[in-house]
């Protein structure tokens, strides 16, 4: 089920929450909603289940309005809100069957549904506790689990592996994939590396404005421009290298990164590679090319420009 | 309908899990129990075979109690944020109320009910009036129905259960005891009015056993009215952040 949203706006008194976004997600996409702290992710997400109403713009599930009919769009929508709140007074089992009822899930089926969550989200030696009792990763875990009761189309998870350790996060990446073959994702996170682990497209956001929007991939292609690398030349002066890398008709920019043990940081031109000549350079001069890299531009540094002013 | 109960049905298990539900009925039919027994003008003083006094000291008991069983309604669940969750799975803000309205007007609903054997000793003791009783107990109920809509609107503009507790008995204040004050200083027209408004008025003659639908309508008009205030009052979480 596609999500479409249009122009979409959100305003609290003066400030603007959201301001004018429009992305899509199709069936079977997962996407990773990224941003600083307040730049609208949570807003976003809190008007696509329909708990928030936009000031403008329009929000389409599957074709159909979540202004309009908040009661149709509920039931194809699991969501996870940010803090993951619950009752603490109930019990797991109580709880996973309050959410299910809610959900019109037919009688004679929500036991099976129940069980099924609980051995999914691994809840099983813990379902007759109370959830107040239970650490924040089980906690999370219920969340999860009211989320998907009544298998829906569309999960939107905020933040869905805070305070998940290691192997539990590995555990919930899993599953995310897994669902988001058939179902339409949507999961807000500040974890750089789980983003490029479970999302298809990552949709950076920053002061209510969409900042980037695009696979991993390409946003590290868009954002590094020219190629830069990192070279060890051994058997040589420093000095005559530096200058005869700067000779090179392809490299813009010869810098050392580490003079003692003759380490250079190379820029090449636009549209340019430089490593066939550096490499030709060195057989020339007879020089040992030991070490030659590319430094990509990871998530974290694209994700640090996009958003700081 | 459904989602309704079920959403009463969560809280009145809330209710009976945690010691409200038991303290409650322990210290309503402890205060009510107390006075139409024991202390001052009570059944024996009075010596009519009647439930005034018990109904008089009920109308204060719940008048003091229902702020104390609605002020965490909504105001805990917006603080929590599982009002979020419960109105972002398929259930309006209308249903998500007024299942905490039938919740709490069950709970009441079941303390009058352990009062009924009061009822049944009076009638041993005299000649009581039946009538009189039954629209007496309907007077609670309405009476109760009414403070607890005005609950439910101060638990849904704070999310500080203190708050909405004090304003809850502030506003309950107005239509127990304020109104009905200033019908006595004030004349004409607006004396008139005040008196309409004043809780007392409707619930005197109600609880004498005659069942007036001017009385029906002003009890029922409160809750809808406190209700729908609620409702509006949750609206609000699209202006501010």
């Amino acid at each position: 089920m596609d999500i479409n949203i249009r122009n979409l706006s959100k305003q609290y008194g003066t400030q603007k929450a959201v301001d004018d976004i429009s992305f899509d997600v199709k069936t079977g996409e997962i996407l990773g909603f990224l941003g600083p702290n307040g730049a609208g992710k949570t807003t976003t997400m809190k008007m696509v289940t329909s708990f928030l109403t936009p000031n403008n713009g329009e929000i389409l599930i599957g074709g159909i309005s979540v202004n309009e009919n908040p009661d149709q769009i509920k039931k194809l929508i699991g969501y996870l809100p940010e803090h993951n709140p619950l009752y603490h007074d109930m019990a797991i089992y109580d709880y996973l069957k309050f959410c299910a009822e809610l959900h019109n899930i037919p009688k004679n089926k929500i036991d099976d549904r129940i069980n099924q969550m609980i051995d999914v989200c691994g809840l099983d030696q813990e379902k007759h506790k109370y959830i107040g009792e239970l650490s924040k990763g089980y906690r999370q875990r219920v969340g999860l689990a009211q989320a998907m009761i009544h298998d829906p189309e569309v999960l939107i998870l905020d933040e869905p592996t805070t305070g998940l350790d290691p192997n539990q996060i590995v555990e919930i990446r899993k599953l995310i994939r897994e669902l988001g073959k058939e179902k339409t994702v949507v999961l807000s996170t500040h974890i750089l590396p789980e983003v490029e682990a479970t999302c298809d497209r990552i949709l950076i956001i920053n002061k209510g404005k969409i900042v980037a929007n695009g696979s991993a991939e390409s946003l590290k292609k868009q954002s590094s421009g020219n190629e830069s690398l990192i070279i060890k030349i051994e058997d040589g002066d420093n000095n005559q290298i530096f200058s005869a890398l700067q000779s090179l008709g392809s490299v813009a920019l010869v810098d050392f990164a580490d003079r003692s043990n003759n380490k250079f940081e190379i820029q090449s031109k636009e549209e340019l590679s430089s490593k066939r000549d550096i490499f030709n350079l060195c057989v020339q001069n007879n020089w040992i090319l030991t070490e030659m890299r590319v430094i990509e531009e990871n998530l974290e540094e694209i994700f640090s420009s996009l958003t700081k002013n | 309908m459904n989602t309704i109960w079920i959403i009463a049905k969560r809280e009145l298990n809330a209710f009976f899990d945690s010691l409200i539900a038991y303290i409650m009925l322990v210290l309503f039919l402890g205060f009510s129990g107390f006075f139409t027994w024991l202390f001052g003008s009570d059944i024996f003083i009075l010596g009519q075979a009647n439930l005034n006094v018990f109904f008089n000291i009920s109308s204060w008991t719940l008048f003091f109690f229902i702020p104390a069983i609605t002020m965490k309604m909504i105001a805990d669940e917006k603080k929590s944020g599982t009002m979020e969750l419960i109105l972002t799975k398929p259930v309006s803000d209308w249903q998500f109320v007024s299942g905490k309205y039938l919740a709490c007007l069950m709970l009441i609903a079941i303390a009058l009910l352990f009062s009924l054997p009061y009822y049944v000793t009076v009638s041993n003791l005299g000649n009581i009036d039946h009538g009189a009783v039954w629209s007496g107990y309907l007077a609670l109920l309405l009476l109760s129905s009414a403070y607890i809509a005005i609950g439910l609107f101060a638990s849904s503009v704070t999310n500080n259960q203190i708050v909405a507790f004090l304003l809850a008995l502030f506003i309950s204040l107005f239509f127990h005891l304020i109104f009905d004050f200033l019908a006595y200083d004030i004349l004409g027209s607006i004396g008139l009015i005040l008196n309409t408004l004043s809780t007392q008025y409707h619930f005197d003659s109600l609880s004498r056993g005659v069942i007036d639908s001017k009385d029906l309508i002003y009890f029922l008009s409160l809750t809808g009215l406190g209700l729908f205030l609620s409702n509006l009052a949750l609206r609000q979480r699209n202006t501010s952040n």
